[in-house]
């Protein structure tokens, strides 16, 4: 498998078996260039040993796998990438400035990048005040804005960040949503692999569901919002003739009494759909548009597999 | 190189910043007072009777040498101790995942940190060698024959220890790296001792079995070799220590100590290369 310059990365099959147990059974994925990606998945699905398998941490066991069109594991091409460890752990005897100074240093920053940039970065994860304190000292919330500030100070063409906002606080997590979205508009990639459904929701431009160690879809979550429309009619009278022929718009028909709950493609044919109910003589009392969750599209789409 | 610079010295800032190698120094000041008290004493003592100056020399370089032989030991414990979590410890934390995402190949960081701490080893021994000898002289007036030989030797046997930490590292946690290095140690240790005890015995089977310990691991033979180059000739036969002339290790078991080291840390390379982080 060649890569290909359309994407940030790409898989193909990759597999990691640690002794008798699967963690990873056939990853395929592609991810384009200059997009917030979510991965997301239930524990254990695999997420943590695929982005380790991606960075080079762990070897796979077969498949192939490139990021920034090198094959993963590749030394040079970790110049243009950035990586926060899900529970990021460092060397604390070191303060958060000489930190940062340090990755930044082994990204192949010059001196005088680092003199302008490390106080920057460290300003934008709020830690100016404690930019000469030992990390040892840090609370988990702090850990995490210093991880952060290490992955991107080299302003990486890509930025895996695993469970980024875990230990933060609700203002915590609004500055690393607004720094996920400056690093896309700066034009690199970011490959967000977190737990918390909403945080992906509002974050994501696309995301992959994983299960068992596989990719089950990937959606792109813009579409998502423009294209399904979950609508729900509180209606009177409607005939089985009537929810049947419900079909020539609408998917995932559900009748609940008098209500009737049902997903379109595109508003545009709602009308029709109450032409069609009216004509066959159902009382309409309302009607209310709801959007479809990234939580409901989880549990609908990991549901959809019997094994889980 | 850059990169392996950089390493390195984080490495080394790390000890200057950790309470261990300070402590270790606090150790070796400690010992080193103790050692002068005594070599003050047993002078007085030689000034209060008539001593012949020739036994009287011998014996003062033989008190020097075992206060080399407490310098020698704090170094290696000290070696063993400060490493056997850097790597072993950075891997089950996870620590080490944020450096070996950077552009730097896993052996370049292995050596970065490998280098740093011979780095801090040989300021430790530099300093606590030189200390020993200073404070020798100046209260005896007696010097090793050859420091120089003496200095590099155990700081090789340092370096042996050292590239035994990092290869058990890449495969077992802290502690069970130090209770395998440690233990080793000891399996040197009491090589050194059976190759003594053939020299008396004259048995083969002993000769045997002291020499594949120091086979096993050759720290020991080089602080044996430091010992035969740095005190005098005649002190070396007065007495049945780790520091008697009885059995010398040899150049080739120099040679070999050398080729050893380049063995281990080739395994700690490949085998931290091949894991899975």
């Amino acid at each position: 498998m060649s890569p290909s310059s359309e994407y940030a990365i790409e898989t193909h099959n990759l597999r990691k078996v640690f002794g008798s147990h699967v963690a990873v059974r056939g990853l395929s994925l592609s991810v384009p260039r200059g997009e917030i990606f979510g991965f997301l998945g239930p524990n254990g699905a695999g997420k943590s040993t695929s982005i380790k398998m991606l960075l080079g941490l762990v070897h796979p066991t077969s498949g192939d796998s490139f990021v920034l069109g090198a094959a993963s594991g590749d030394v040079e091409i970790r110049r243009r990438i950035g990586f926060l460890p899900e529970d990021f752990r460092f060397y604390d005897w070191l303060t958060a400035t000489e930190l940062v100074q340090l990755h930044g240093r082994l990204s192949g920053m010059t001196n005088e990048k680092l003199r302008k940039r490390v106080p920057e970065v460290i300003e934008l994860v709020g830690l100016s005040q404690h930019e000469d304190r030992r990390v040892k000292g840090f609370s988990k919330g702090m850990l995490q804005r210093i991880g952060l500030a290490q992955a991107i100070v080299h302003e990486p063409d890509i930025v895996f960040l695993d469970e980024p906002t875990s230990g933060l606080d609700p203002m915590g997590r609004l500055m690393v949503r607004d720094i996920l979205r400056a690093e896309r508009d700066r034009g690199a990639t970011v490959f967000l692999n977190s737990h918390l459904l909403s945080e992906i929701e509002v974050t994501c431009d696309r995301v992959a569901f994983i299960k068992n160690g596989e990719v089950v879809e990937t959606r792109d979550l813009n579409a998502v919002v423009a294209d399904e429309v979950r609508v729900v009619v509180d209606a009177h009278n409607v005939s089985q003739q009537a929810v049947a022929g419900l079909v020539r718009w609408a998917e995932r028909i559900d009748v609940d009494r008098e209500r009737l709950r049902f997903s379109i493609r595109s508003r545009d044919v709602l009308p029709d759909i109450m032409r069609h109910l009216v004509a066959s003589g159902a009382d309409i009392f309302g009607v209310a548009q709801e959007r479809v969750s990234l939580e409901q599209t989880f549990v609908t789409i990991m549901g959809e597999d019997t094994s889980l | 190189m850059k990169n392996i610079a950089t390493i390195a010295l984080v490495t080394l800032r790390e000890a200057a910043r950790r309470k261990i190698l300070w402590t270790a120094l606090l150790a070796g000041a400690l010992l080193l007072g103790i050692f002068a008290i005594a070599l003050r004493l047993q002078v007085v003592e030689f000034q209060s009777r008539a001593m012949s100056p020739f036994v009287r020399y011998q014996v003062e370089a033989g008190m020097l040498m075992i206060g080399l032989y407490t310098c020698d030991l704090l170094a290696v414990v000290l070696t063993i101790l400060t490493s056997i979590d850097t790597l072993a410890g950075e891997i089950s934390s996870g620590t080490i995942q944020a450096i070996a995402t950077k552009p730097i190949s896993r052996s370049q960081l292995l050596m970065g940190k490998f280098i740093g701490f011979v780095g801090m080893i040989v300021v430790y021994v530099v300093i606590t060698f030189n200390a020993t000898i200073a404070v020798a002289y100046s209260v005896t007036g007696v010097l090793p024959e050859h420091p120089l030989h003496g200095l590099l030797l155990i700081i090789f046997e340092c370096i042996i220890a050292l590239s035994l930490t990092f290869m058990f590292g890449t495969w077992f946690s802290t502690l069970t790296n130090g209770v395998i290095v440690l233990g080793l140690q000891a399996v040197a240790f009491m090589g050194g001792w059976l190759e003594q005890v053939s020299g008396f015995s004259q048995s083969g089977h002993i000769v045997t079995l002291g020499i594949v310990s120091s086979l096993i691991n050759p720290s020991e033979s080089l602080w044996r070799r430091a010992a035969y180059e740095m005190q005098t000739p005649l002190a070396g036969s007065l007495s049945f220590s780790p520091f008697a002339n009885v059995s010398i290790p040899s150049s080739t078991a120099v040679i070999y100590a050398g080729v050893y080291l380049c063995v281990v840390l080739g395994i700690a390379i490949y085998h931290f290369d091949a894991r899975d982080l």
